[in-house]
């Protein structure tokens, strides 16, 4: 454990102090916290900006395809869209990383062909997180053997709403150690913490603490596989948590708001919460990353139309 | 002091028809209508650039339901158009006859004209398959059929003179074939569109089908016309200085143009050149069934 986290040292000793500690944390304001989110997102981002704004949110997405109906085919294309999002523009970035499920890393490895793109493997019984803990060990270094660079696992939501705050801690640590590598690497871990089914705000800044004490090195809003995914409001708040964690610690964690982000409208809406929230520190793919599929050919069609003056259209993109 | 007198007037917010809702321009503009005398009528909205990206939006999402209608089912719901325009023949007749300065009479005759028109195309949605489709004989042995798909969204500048029967004449057909329309309302005279947008909210036409700006041609039809998702326009009420710009705009992803026809007389007969100027011909091949290995056929 680092040394600056000692002063947290004691509060991860049992189950009791821990939930002392989280649920010493101060209540979150959830009008407040709203009537913020929504009042960042008021801000009107245009021309240079925008473009600037634009090839940012490019170059954070984990452009993602988690369905059972992957074939490595459409893997290999998502990956080709990773390294060329736009064929017809050669200036256009590439996004942060592609998102498959583990049995994918390969052949997602394989077609980015060494190309500065990370691949990211969702684990730990992604998405419901229902599975014994040496299943989902056995399934992140897996992930990690195949070659992933980052493991997106999900918390044992029905551990944490049970209040059983220690074992979540103790899973992530346990998932955590599963993503060194042989050499002593390690896959960077993003913990997921499906804010829909945590129901409150409190919830979601205890789970946030709960990820960034077990090492996290990013937090995760959803999965997208549940009804309310990645909002301003829950994005803002563990945008929060995770300043308030570098103030406290000096670690940096990053954020990840996933699913539902679809239009260029929305991306830039993020990034404003990001500047105002943690600042220009977390504005990179580093600390920084949406996961998002359809948001980027919103992206590459407003892209467009800012370089040729015309509005694009979907023709003009891939169909995914 | 009688009761009627001591009424407050009423006045009408002219509001944009887009996606089946009825929005204000995204700008907030919105400008004086006058009839042909000048005497202040309304405030229409005053549309901006995207507000026209909104409306092809919003045709685009609404193409795919509305393509794929059955034909019958479009010409019912075109003819609960004119159905519902009847029923509203007297505010249409006093909108007209205030927007093109029109006695009663002759206003009422343009409205059963347009409501006419209606009927018409509502009747040619399941023929026209028939009139320019058909069986192709081919030296084979094939079944070669052509028939007649939409264009896609198409963009519509519409007339400046006849701003109500010219209007129907150039939407109606656009839409019988299974088209879906961004229309830019005449400029000096967009109150009997704008209305119009009342009419086919409650005709079971699905929203986005039919989308009525009002505003400047010459503002949004340049970003109507580059637009890349936008399949065809009809200059039909662009003077010729717009037309050209609009022309040379819209060659960048090919778009179909019709160029402005001259119309002396709106109550002409249309025939059938606006509904075949947005569709595309579609021909497939089937084997006829005599390729048997006996040399069979049926």
């Amino acid at each position: 454990m680092p040394t600056t986290l000692t002063a947290f040292a004691d509060v991860t000793t049992s189950d009791s102090a821990l939930r002392r500690f989280l649920h010493g944390l101060p209540g979150v304001d959830a009008v407040g916290l709203e009537a913020r989110a929504a009042s960042l997102g008021t801000r009107s981002i245009k021309t240079t900006a925008k473009a600037y704004a634009i090839d940012l949110a490019i170059s954070m997405i984990d452009l993602t395809t988690l369905e059972g109906a992957d074939t490595p085919g459409k893997v290999r294309a998502l990956s080709a869209k990773a390294v060329n999002p736009d064929p017809t523009d050669r200036t256009t970035p590439m996004t942060a990383a592609v998102c498959v499920y583990p049995d994918m890393v390969a052949t997602a490895k394989a077609a980015l062909n060494g190309a500065d793109v990370k691949v990211a493997s969702v684990a730990t019984a992604f998405p419901a997180g229902r599975a014994a803990l040496p299943v989902k060990l056995a399934d992140t270094r897996d992930a990690v053997a195949a070659g992933a660079d980052e493991i997106d696992m999900v918390i044992d939501r029905g551990a944490f709403l049970a209040g059983r705050y220690l074992e979540t801690y103790e899973l992530i640590k346990a998932v955590k150690e599963a993503c060194v590598r042989p050499d002593g690497s390690a896959a960077r871990l993003k913990v997921i913490f499906e804010t829909g089914e945590l129901s409150t705000y409190d919830n979601i800044r205890r789970a946030s603490w709960i990820g960034m004490l077990a090492g996290a090195d990013f937090i995760k809003t959803s999965t997208g596989k549940v009804g309310v995914n990645a909002t301003p409001a829950n994005t803002l708040l563990m945008l929060e948590a995770v300043r308030d964690f570098k103030a406290q610690t000096g670690i940096q964690i990053g954020v990840k708001p996933a699913g539902g982000i679809r239009t260029t409208k929305d991306a830039i809406k993020f990034l404003v919460l990001v500047n105002e929230t943690v600042g220009e520190d977390w504005l990179s793919n580093t600390w920084f990353r949406f996961g998002a599929s359809s948001l980027l050919n919103d992206l590459l069609m407003q892209r467009q139309k800012l370089s040729t003056g015309r509005y694009s259209g979907p023709d003009y993109v891939t169909v995914d | 002091m009688s009761e009627s007198s001591t009424r407050l007037s009423v006045f009408k917010t002219y509001k944009l028809y887009v996606g089946g809702k009825f929005p204000r321009s995204e700008s907030g503009r919105v400008y004086e209508v006058s009839d042909s005398k000048g005497k202040w009528l309304a405030n229409a909205p005053l549309s901006s650039r995207k507000d026209a990206r909104d409306a092809v939006v919003a045709a685009r999402k609404a193409f795919g339901g509305w393509s794929g209608a059955t034909a019958y089912n479009r010409g019912q719901i075109l003819y609960r158009i004119a159905e519902m325009l009847e029923g509203r023949r007297e505010q249409f007749v006093r909108e007209v006859g205030e927007a093109e300065g029109l006695s009663k009479s002759k206003a009422a005759a343009v409205v059963d004209a347009a409501i006419d028109r209606w009927v018409w195309y509502a009747g040619w949605t399941d023929k026209i398959g028939q009139i320019v489709g058909g069986a192709n004989p081919v030296a084979g042995p094939f079944f070669n059929l052509s028939t007649p798909e939409p264009t896609g969204v198409v963009t519509v500048v519409a007339p400046q003179d006849s701003s109500f029967l010219g209007l129907v004449s150039v939407i109606a057909p656009v839409i019988a074939t299974g088209n879906t329309v961004v229309v830019i309302a005449s400029e000096k005279a967009p109150l009997p569109a704008l209305s119009l947008g009342e009419v086919l909210a409650t005709s079971d036409l699905p929203g986005g089908v039919v989308n009525i700006l009002s505003g400047k041609a010459g503002e949004m039809g340049p970003h109507l016309a580059s637009h890349q998702d936008v399949n065809a326009i009809d200059l039909a009420g662009a003077d010729a200085a717009l037309a050209k710009e609009l022309e040379i705009a819209a060659a960048d992803n090919l778009k179909r143009v019709l160029r402005p026809q001259p119309v002396d007389d709106w109550n002409a007969d249309p025939g059938t050149t606006r509904m075949t100027a947005f569709l595309e011909t579609k021909t497939v091949w089937h084997p006829t069934g005599s390729l048997g290995a006996g040399g069979s056929s049926y």
